[in-house]
């Protein structure tokens, strides 16, 4: 085997499509949150290792006591990473399209992660909301990314309405419990269009590769890296299990079988 | 335009109503000097106009060049939001 045949192989074990959403190009897969963090050292610290490029803010009235001290673009490059406001907390459709609004109007970006939800112990998705928020916001130009539950049919409404990416969750906001029904992401993503993006739940880099092994584009992550004991550590570990379950659901899984199977020769055996 | 109707709550009501005005900022009541600007409440508090957005009477102000040009009114309600952390 020579050289050029091994570099060959090599480039082809990391090829890759690139991750779009609504024609535009991302380097990572992963997205990450920057709430919950002990620091902002420690937050800047965790998304670099990361790798993440994009980063979701949430809207919030400034304590006018304390001014400009908690504003997250003390703390962020904007040039470096993409800023993805969300409308966490608000409950509906109304408040959500207003806190869009103010987001938009920060000058960086017409993108938002819609999040309109339903109930404050699981914050579940008000899907009805959601759809009427998301064909709001669409019509007055968004990019909208819908945080949402595994239903397929409220999948497919986003889709009709001009979502730009569906955002299943895995287990409830926050909860760690990871990927509760693959069956159904697998199945969201088989219908669906634009990227599916599985969003919540994810506690450690088992969940994340198992997510991404769904075959699903990427994964939106906040308190699996933030709650970590050492989050910046646990950042590095969510990179390389992205990137660990896209190339395994790439590479397309062994079937299973329930018996054994051996790997080495029945030949050649001594006597 | 509110000149007069400012005047005769001052003499009804209180005496220096034509030299502030009352509004509300992110849900708590302050005075201002009459005539203040948007720009004139950030600079009060200290705050960097690139770093927040501003919403006038429930109309989110997408123009920082226009806040000096916005004029606070008696009972306006002002919302100064920011980007925090979040997932």
């Amino acid at each position: 085997m020579t050289g050029g045949t091994l570099s060959t192989h090599a480039t082809h074990a990391t090829h890759d499509v690139p991750f779009e959403i609504a024609g535009r190009e991302f380097r990572s897969r992963l997205m990450v949150g920057t709430g919950k963090y002990r620091s902002n050292e420690e937050m800047s610290a965790a998304i670099e290792a990361s790798g993440s490029e994009v980063v979701t803010v949430a809207v919030r009235r400034v304590d006018l006591d304390r001014g400009n001290d908690e504003s997250m673009l003390r703390h962020l490059d904007p040039d470096r990473y993409f800023l993805l406001a969300n409308t966490a907390g608000c409950y509906s459709a109304e408040e959500a399209v207003r806190y869009a609004r103010l987001a938009r109007a920060a000058g960086f970006n017409e993108w938002i992660k819609l999040e309109v939800i339903g109930d404050e112990e699981t914050l579940l998705p008000d899907v009805a909301g959601l759809l009427e928020a998301t064909k709001v916001l669409v019509g007055e130009g968004f990019k909208v990314m819908a945080y949402t539950n595994e239903d397929l049919i409220t999948a497919l409404r986003l889709e009709e309405a001009g979502a730009v990416a569906v955002m299943p969750l895995a287990s409830p906001i926050g909860s760690g419990l990871g990927l509760l029904n693959p069956q159904a992401i697998r199945t969201i993503k088989r219908r669906l269009t634009v990227p599916v993006i599985v969003d919540a739940g994810v506690g450690c880099a088992t969940d994340a590769c198992a997510a991404m092994e769904q075959g699903v584009d990427g994964i939106l992550m906040n308190t699996g890296i933030a709650a970590a004991s050492d989050p910046v550590r646990m950042a590095h570990a969510m990179k390389l299990a992205v990137e660990a379950g896209r190339a395994s659901f790439l590479a397309g899984r062994m079937p299973k079988r329930e018996t054994a199977m051996p790997s080495s020769p029945l030949e050649g055996m001594l006597d | 335009m509110r000149q007069p109707v400012a005047i005769f709550q001052s003499m009804s009501q209180q005496s220096v109503a034509n030299e502030t005005v009352s509004l509300t900022v992110n849900g708590e009541q302050r005075d201002l000097p009459a005539g203040s600007s948007v720009a004139d409440l950030l600079q009060s508090h200290n705050l960097d106009p690139r770093l927040v957005v501003v919403e006038h009477n429930r109309l989110v102000l997408r123009d920082r060049a226009a806040y000096a040009s916005i004029t606070i009114n008696d009972g306006d309600a002002i919302e100064i939001v920011h980007f925090v952390g979040g997932g």
